[in-house]
């Protein structure tokens, strides 16, 4: 197994791992780091796509590495937010969940 | 509207660098509005608005003047080392509508969110006016962008700038939908970014215009066009991944509303069109296509049904916008060319462009009128309605216009963007289509006729408003609405055949005009929570036989609506809806 190969299943690993905690887990902060989870996976295959570059006799393609700076920002960006608006959440309700729709529903209840 | 060049290499255009300012103008209000603050964040709003309209007339005249998409390369980097800001008809068209719905939110909540006189700044209003500006920027960012990395950052712009606006008020409830909305986007933002990476590995560019070039119908490309749709599906909030919109929608104050309503879930629809038609035309396929125009119907039947059963306006209206959703989605099976082979720009695509503009500016409409009335009485229940066509006759007003426009039966945008798009299934063959779009006119009106109903009915002691509202917001509201109906004039231009308009007044049309009243009302008879006429409120309960099966249907689409917007269901459907759009790509090769 050659080291793309290895990233690349680590990649899609992470990413596994990711959607099910974002899609099983009820807690809200738990969502939010498994959403970072599956950024990673796929900021780690972003990573490996770049050694395309190396044909051309460079160590790397410069764009992927570029873009990826770029996506943990906005997923940092994302992740700040998310806190911020949880931290809002428990502060007003005293509870932080996201279930109960019914009761979103109707606020004027 | 012309599809994106292929000639390489590409330059800046002559007039590109409005493109740039396009871009700097609203960004640069948002920072002028931080660093200012107080109660300059308004005087900002209102004065880069205004200026962001002369320059997206600009814009349009420069392209029709020039025909030929607008460049400009950033630093002089010509793609794929660079990144290029470029404006086709379809940005010039979505950037004018953008910024003339902006105006008239502006105007209508001048008043709303005002900061009080006796404090330097209030939270409310100083984040409402940034974060509009906010919206605004990351709106102007889809519609320029070039490349598909720089459509995500602008993508995620927007949802940035999108949720707080939920949680203005900052009750628990609103908190919630916001942070429901805010994860779900993100959810759907992983998928497509996997897509683009996808997409880069395989060939080297993430330019729209390159990849158009190189892109070609393998597994790579299916599996990117799978996750990238499904991914802003999620965002656009097509059935039934709209868990997050009614909550959210409907939480928010009106003025917000408005523009999440209007404007935001716009911009991920916009990026599907770009996908779909400029990026890879080829690649997808007529039966993936099938897929989101039945996805469109079912949101078309869902949204209106469940819009009857609710008990509050602002949740009617908010089921509505889902509704409307599924309209834009019809457009993409019939989109494709005689052989089914390839997506191509042409009549559908106008119609499903007219369709959003006048979407955009009659939902913007109905959820300003929708504020205006909970803002007067304090209240926003259905059943409470009762003698506020009286009370508030131009709101009332706007409302009739905006539903009268969303119907589609009266010369109007939605109505030349049906007639158009009747004309595309007539000629592809796809009958159902047309079943599904003269169909869906009359759940619209169902929705249309309940309000109406509740709000013209006379009431015997006089209305107990709470507020005053403003006259400028009731005209904007009213304004917004007609709007959508004067789109209807576009059959004077050059982008619609004009023999498409019949007279309104032909004994067809009026026809149909009656026919889809008529089946809306029976709808809303059959299906709202109250007796349409009278004030009795338990009607439900001791109405005939067909009334109570029809309540019965009715209690079963809340039901199935409410399973579907679990978080786990939704969630789960997104990934099997990737696996389905991939199947549905791959399967068309193989035959």
């Amino acid at each position: 197994m050659n080291a793309p190969t290895l990233f690349g299943l680590c990649g899609a690993a992470l990413v596994g791992l990711g959607l099910y905690g974002l899609i099983v887990n009820p807690q809200p902060l738990r969502k939010i780091l498994s959403f970072n989870l599956i950024g990673s996976g796929v900021f780690l295959l972003f990573g490996v796509v770049a050694r395309r570059g190396a044909a051309l006799g460079m160590g790397g393609d410069p764009v992927p590495q570029a873009l990826v700076i770029t996506g943990i920002v906005v997923a940092f960006s994302a992740t700040a937010l998310a806190v911020a608006l949880l931290l809002r959440l428990q502060e007003a309700s005293g509870s932080a969940t996201l279930s109960s729709p019914e009761s979103a529903d109707r606020p004027e209840a | 509207m012309s599809a994106l060049p292929t000639l390489l290499p590409e330059a800046t255009t002559a007039g590109g660098y409005l493109l740039v300012l396009m871009l700097v103008l609203p960004l640069a209000g948002v920072f002028a509005a931080l660093t200012l603050g107080g109660r300059n964040a308004r005087r900002v709003a209102m004065l880069t608005i205004p200026a962001g309209l002369a320059l997206a007339v600009v814009i349009g005249v420069e392209l029709v003047q020039s025909d030929r998409t607008l460049v400009y390369l950033l630093g002089g980097w010509a793609p794929p080392l660079g990144i290029a800001l470029r404006a086709d008809g379809l940005s010039a068209v979505m950037l004018l509508t953008t910024t003339v719905v902006l105006l008239g939110v502006a105007l209508f909540a001048r008043e709303e969110f005002n900061t009080p006189e006796n404090v330097p700044e209030s939270r409310a209003p100083f984040m409402f006016w940034t974060l509009l500006l906010a919206v605004w920027g990351a709106l102007n960012a889809v519609f320029l962008a070039g490349d598909l990395f720089t459509l995500y950052v602008a993508l995620e712009l927007l949802t940035f700038a999108g949720v707080p606006l939920v949680s203005l008020e900052g009750r628990p409830e609103t908190l919630q939908a916001a942070l429901r909305y805010l994860l779900f986007a993100l959810f759907g933002s992983v998928l497509y970014m996997l897509g683009a990476v996808l997409l880069y590995g395989a060939y080297g560019t993430l330019d729209i215009a390159l990849l158009a070039e190189r892109v070609r119908p393998e597994a790579v490309s299916f599996v990117a066009a799978a996750l990238m749709t499904t991914g802003l599906l999620a965002k656009t909030a097509l059935f039934p991944f709209h868990l997050w919109l009614p909550p959210a929608h409907a939480g928010a104050p009106a003025a917000a509303s408005a523009v999440l309503s209007a404007l935001v879930v716009k911009g991920s629809w916009f990026l599907v069109v770009r996908l779909w038609f400029d990026v890879m035309p080829g690649v997808v396929t007529l039966p993936a296509a099938q897929l989101l125009g039945a996805l469109g119907t079912a949101a078309i039947v869902v949204g209106s049904v469940v819009a009857l059963r609710q008990e509050r306006l602002k949740l009617l209206v908010a089921y509505s916008t889902m509704a409307q959703i599924g309209y834009l989605f019809l457009m993409f099976p019939l989109a494709f060319d005689s052989a089914g082979s390839e997506l191509v720009h042409g009549a559908a695509l106008t119609g499903g462009f007219l369709q959003v503009i006048s979407h955009a500016t009659a939902k913007a409409g109905m959820f300003m009128a929708a504020g205006l009335i909970y803002a007067a009485l304090g209240h926003d229940r259905i059943a409470d309605l009762a003698g506020v066509a009286r009370a508030m006759p131009v709101t009332v007003l706007a409302i009739a216009l905006a539903g009268l426009a969303l119907m589609g039966v009266v010369p109007s945008g939605a109505y030349l963007a049906k007639k158009l798009m009747l004309d595309a299934a007539d000629g592809s063959g796809q009958w159902w289509w047309i079943i599904v779009l003269q169909g869906g006119a009359v759940f619209t009106a169902g929705y249309v006729v309940l309000v109406l109903a509740s709000v013209l009915r006379s009431r015997s002691e006089p209305m107990p408003l709470v507020k005053r509202v403003s006259r400028l917001s009731e005209i904007v509201a009213l304004v917004l609405s007609t709007s959508s109906l004067l789109l209807a004039l576009a059959a004077l231009g050059p982008v619609v055949p004009g023999e498409l308009i019949a007279n309104p007044l032909a004994p067809k049309e009026l026809g149909m005009l009656l026919a889809v009243v008529l089946g809306g009302a029976l709808l809303a008879l059959g299906l709202s929570r109250r007796s349409l006429f009278g004030a009795r409120t338990d009607s439900e309960a001791n109405g005939g036989s067909l009334r109570r099966s029809a309540v019965a249907v009715g209690k079963a689409f809340e039901l199935a609506d409410r399973l579907i917007r679990r978080w786990q269901f939704a969630s789960i459907s997104l990934l099997v809806m990737v696996a389905l759009v991939g199947g549905l790509l791959v399967s068309s090769v193989s035959t």
